[in-house]
Order: C-alpha cells, then sequence, then structure tokens
C-alpha cells in the first residue's frame, strides 16, 4: 500500500523492523549518563543480532518531576534511566551521533501519562520512535486522570507527527499489551493494544506497532498474538504496523536457568507467531538493572534462538479462539461508543467496560478480577461490567489472600525456578551464558 | 484449579480507597492498627502495594492503600488529615532511597508526623544492595525501620507486633 511505505526505508522505526527478514531483538536500557548510554547503544547496535536501540527514560522525567531529575544529576544519584529532558537535545544528539541512523533506529521508551515534553524533547534530539497510550500509560502507572491522559496522548501525537522532520516516519508502540505486566487475562491486553494503535492512528500517526506481553501459557500466548493480528489486518488498514513481544513482564523467575526458560519461551512466542520485534529481558532481572554486557547477552542469545526456531505452521483462523472472541467483544463495544476513540475510551472505563483487574488507579472500574485456572491459563473470576457475559462464563473463586496473591504473581517465576521447564526438548539443559558485570 | 494461585475478587467496595470508615472499637483495646501504605512519588509499581494491604489487613490492621506514584504533598495531606498509626512506604523501582529520604524529611518536619511511626522496604537502590547501602542512612533521616526486599516478612511482622503491643499499653 503506498501510503504505508512512504518514506520508510532510510528513517522508519516501523519500515526498519518489518524489513530486517528477521526477529529484531531490543533491549531495555537506560542509564543517567550520555557517556554510559552511548557505550549502552554502540553495544547493542554492535551485537550480534537485529537490534534496535533503546532510550529508557529514568522515573523523575516519566512523571514530570524534573527538578528531581535535575538534582540527581547535580549530586551524582544513580537514575534508572536517561533524562531526556534534563540533558536537553543538543546534549542527547551528541550522545547519539554516529550511533543512531537508518541502520539502528532507537526508540524512546518511558511510561508517561503526560509525555508532551518527552515527546517534543525527542523530535528535537532527531528521533521519531517512542511508545505508550492513553491508557495503558495512565491506568497502571499513579493517579492521572484518564481524560487528562487522554488529552496529553492526542497533544503528544501531534507534537511527534508535526516535530519529526522530513524523510522520517513517526511511529508509536502501544504498550496496551501489558497492562500491570502479569495476570491481565490476554483478551482485554489485545483489546487495550489495539484500541490504543487506533487511537494514534485517528491523531495522525501513519507507523504502529502493537504490544502484547507474554503471560503464564504459551498456547494462550500464541492465540492472543494470531488475534492481535487478525484484529489489526481487520481495524488498522492502510496504517503501517507491526506486533512487539515483550518478555515476561511479572515476576521473574531467581535462577540463570529459569530467566533464560522464559526469554526462550518468548523468543518461540514471537517466532511461531510471525512477531517482528521482541522486547528482551536479562538474567539480572530479578535483582537489578541490568549491566550492558548483561543486555548485550541476552540479545545475543534471543538472536541464536530465533535462528534456531522455525516459524509456525500457517495457523488455524486466528479468529476461532477465545481470546479473538474476548478481544472483539470489547473492541467492538468502545467503537460503538462514537466516532472519537478517546471519547469512547473514556465512556468505556467509566461504564466499567473496559476494567482492568487488580488496578488501584480511581478511574478503574476495579470490579474484574482474574484466576490462574487448573489448565495453567488466565481466565476470569469476575468480568464486572465488560460486555463479555456472551462469550466468558466467569467463575468466583474464594476471596484473594496475601498468599494466594503472592502464589499468583510467582506461577511463573517458581515453576521455573524449580527446573520444571528448565529443560530442552533434548532433555539436555539449556546452556547458560552469564553476561559478565 | 490449581492448589498454587487461584486468587479471586480483591476484596474492595466501589467507595474511593481510603474512605473506610473507623469501627466502634477504640484502637487501644484491639492492638488494631490504622495503617496508610504508599508507594513513592516516581514508583508506578502496583503489586507490592497490593500484597502489602492483603498482608496488613490479615494481620488485623485497617489499611487505607494509597496507590503507585502517590507525590509527597498528597500523602502529607492525607496523613495530616487523619494521622495513622503507622506508615508504610514501598519502593521497588531503584528510586526507593532517594524518594525516601526525600519523604521523610517531609514528613518528620510535619508536625502532626514528627513521632509517627514510618517504615520504608523493597528494592530501594538500583543495584541490588539496597539495605546494606542505604539502611543507616534512611534510618538516620527518621525512617523507624528499613526493611530490604531480600529479608522477607518475618522482621515487619515483628516490627507490627512490637507496635500493636505498645498501642495497647
Amino acid at each position: 500500500m503506498a501510503e504505508s511505505t512512504r518514506g520508510l526505508a532510510p528513517t522508519s522505526f516501523g519500515g526498519f523492523v518489518r524489513a530486517a527478514g528477521e526477529l529484531v531483538v531490543q533491549p531495555r536500557m537506560g542509564f543517567s549518563s550520555p557517556e554510559r548510554m552511548r557505550r549502552g547503544l554502540d553495544a547493542t547496535r554492535a551485537a550480534d543480532a537485529t537490534t534496535v536501540g533503546t532510550l529508557t527514560i529514568d522515573s523523575y522525567t516519566r512523571v514530570g518531576d524534573l527538578p528531581a531529575a535535575r538534582r540527581a544529576l547535580d549530586e551524582g544519584v544513580d537514575l534508572n534511566g536517561y533524562p531526556l529532558v534534563t540533558h536537553g537535545p543538543q546534549r542527547t544528539r551528541e550522545m547519539l551521533d554516529g550511533v543512531l541512523g537508518p541502520e539502528f533506529p532507537v526508540q524512546v521508551r518511558h511510561g508517561s501519562a503526560a509525555p508532551q515534553d518527552i515527546v517534543r524533547a525527542l523530535t528535537e534530539a532527531g528521533l521519531h520512535a517512542t511508545e505508550g497510550g492513553p491508557v495503558s500509560y495512565c491506568l497502571p502507572y499513579g493517579r492521572t486522570p484518564l481524560e487528562e491522559s487522554v488529552r496529553n496522548w492526542a497533544e503528544s501525537c501531534r507534537i511527534l507527527t508535526d516535530g519529526v522532520g522530513d524523510g522520517a516516519e513517526p511511529h508509536l508502540e502501544s504498550f496496551g499489551g501489558c497492562m500491570l505486566g502479569q495476570l491481565c487475562p490476554p483478551g482485554l491486553l489485545v483489546a487495550l493494544s489495539l484500541l490504543e494503535g487506533m487511537f494514534f492512528a485517528q491523531h495522525g500517526v501513519r507507523s504502529v506497532s502493537l504490544s502484547y506481553a507474554q503471560q503464564i501459557d504459551p498456547e494462550q500466548d500464541a492465540e492472543a498474538v494470531r488475534a492481535l493480528r487478525a484484529l489489526a489486518d481487520e481495524l488498522l488498514p492502510g496504517v503501517d504496523r507491526h506486533i512487539v513481544i515483550y518478555t515476561y513482564m511479572g515476576v521473574h523467575p531467581a535462577t540463570r536457568s529459569g530467566a533464560r526458560a522464559l526469554q526462550e519461551a518468548a523468543v518461540r512466542l514471537a517466532v511461531r507467531t510471525g512477531a517482528e520485534r521482541l522486547i528482551v529481558k536479562t538474567t539480572a532481572e530479578a535483582r537489578r538493572i541490568p549491566t550492558i554486557a548483561q543486555n548485550v547477552a541476552a540479545l545475543e542469545d534471543c538472536a541464536a534462538t530465533a535462528r534456531r526456531t522455525e516459524p509456525g505452521a500457517a495457523p488455524r483462523d486466528a479468529r476461532g479462539s477465545a481470546v479473538y472472541a474476548e478481544a472483539r467483544a470489547l473492541i467492538d463495544a468502545v467503537l460503538d461508543l462514537g466516532p472519537d476513540l478517546g471519547d469512547a475510551l473514556l465512556t468505556a472505563f467509566r461504564r466499567g467496560w473496559l476494567d482492568v483487574p487488580y488496578c488501584l488507579h480511581p478511574d478503574n472500574a476495579s470490579r474484574s478480577a482474574s484466576f490462574i485456572d487448573e489448565r495453567g491459563r488466565l481466565a476470569w473470576s469476575s468480568i464486572g461490567s465488560m460486555p463479555l457475559g456472551h462469550v466468558v462464563t466467569a467463575r468466583p473463586a474464594a476471596a484473594l489472600t496475601s498468599g494466594g496473591l503472592l502464589e499468583a504473581l510467582h506461577h511463573t517465576a517458581a515453576r521455573l525456578d524449580l527446573g520444571e521447564l528448565t529443560r530442552a526438548p533434548s532433555g539436555e539443559p539449556y546452556p547458560i551464558r552469564d553476561g559478565a558485570m | 484449579m490449581t492448589g498454587l494461585g487461584s486468587p479471586g475478587v480483591v476484596p474492595r467496595d466501589d467507595a474511593p480507597r481510603g474512605d473506610v470508615p473507623r469501627g466502634d472499637v477504640p484502637r487501644g483495646e484491639t492492638g488494631r492498627l490504622d495503617v496508610v501504605v504508599t508507594g513513592t512519588s516516581s514508583d508506578a509499581h502496583t503489586w507490592n502495594l497490593i500484597y502489602l494491604e492483603l498482608l496488613l489487613t490479615e494481620w488485623g490492621n485497617r489499611v487505607t492503600n494509597l496507590g503507585p506514584c502517590v507525590p509527597d504533598a498528597l500523602l502529607l495531606d492525607h496523613c495530616t488529615a487523619r494521622v495513622p498509626d503507622l506508615i508504610v512506604v514501598s519502593s521497588v523501582n531503584g528510586h526507593g532511597a532517594n524518594d525516601g529520604l526525600r519523604l521523610i524529611g517531609a514528613i518528620r518536619e510535619t508536625a502532626e508526623l514528627a513521632a509517627t511511626p514510618v517504615v520504608i522496604g523493597g528494592k530501594l537502590g538500583t543495584l541490588g544492595d539496597g539495605s546494606a547501602a542505604w539502611g543507616p542512612r534512611l534510618r538516620d533521616a527518621g525512617y523507624d525501620a528499613v526493611f530490604d526486599d531480600s529479608v522477607g516478612v518475618l522482621q515487619f511482622h515483628g516490627f507490627l507486633e512490637k507496635l500493636r503491643a505498645e498501642a495497647r499499653c
């Protein structure tokens, strides 16, 4: 389609990913100092893998507390990401000079419900790709009213599309496939990812990616990714798009073999479902923010796994799955609320038609709840007011206890740390490769 | 259903969180504490806060969960409007020690909260060694206790028991 391929070759995040010819792997990486950030990007680029770079922004910048970011830099306190706004466009351009390019696009990952400053700063620094969304960067992340977040994100789409120079294609990824990281049934994740992608397109962004975070059951995850693609084909015609998988975002295994097995499952999910990009984690994730070397080791391991994984056979009709039915029901209900997706999302959350389990945000109805069923899949114990009654039979469960919550949160980590899934199909243990500190 | 992990509905009514009315029983007779659980201003993590809410409730306390990304001013407003028996600060994003130092300064400068027990816990630094690196500084700055992620809940439970015993006296 002409409009979706315009200008994609030299400076398009989406174009690069779709043209890569193999799974593109990407770290989660952000450091306070420009020198260390540069070393991280150089190392990512040089890794034996098809990579894109990441600037993960620090939490102070994310919540708009720029004085705290300034103070931390002045006092030499280590931040948990790169303070893009505080370093400013000039310093960031210098940091990126010679590493950013058509063969190595860099995405800004932040987590802000008021990202205008961040988006302005990234366009001024010569970047054109970022991620988030009015729901996914608001509800799980704090107290900004959803209505403000929708306004902020509409404005940020404009800042992005206006600010990116000629010849580059603004790109936005929805974080909607990750709500709270774990214990959210996939139908809702797929619906939110799609709805945010449509919101971006409605606000003029012509290149998007749709996310899905690995959950607890490989088959259910594969159904979800296939549903996401089928829905994107139906609902985002003419928009450049690809699918990005996040390696498990919940409680991570503490053992290296467990973390490694979880990572390999994410790679297999991506390759078998034809997802184009994967956000990688490291074996250090359970304990600390990983080093550059740990990130590179993880990227190269993932690329190697991807290269020896066979793509899945042509799937059964993706529209036959339970995940598709749930996602479709939620999306249709929201789209029926009116032509403006921002307004429709607000109404949907107000009515509890969209309701994220365990989310503490005041604008979330908090009448839904999930559990892990006897097959090890995520399921609904309560659908609240979500219009899912015709596709889901919720199974009320006993009241949640702290112990029950811990068990559910550690479901995956506990199994992998016990070694249940840490053996390769051949019966050999997976080789462990530790990134040097 | 498997033995592992079958969470049901989080017990929660539709009232805004934090508006739980005080019961009729004076706290001195039961040892029940009014506890405020809060994330730090820059920390978006939620599961740690939900877990603490459940745990403290099961231990017989009344819990107000302010959620993630709580600005210092909101916490101070909330806690001066109704002074709790204990404030529990939880952070896992690596900024906990830095945010926590600023926060305890503001709490201790507030007359109503100068003597209120305040504890902090979680993953407090970016290097996975939060307690060793930051514990003494955080205690010197005014926290009554620091609970590193690696310690488990027993020490925290002990601290609560001591506080409840004092409340009964």
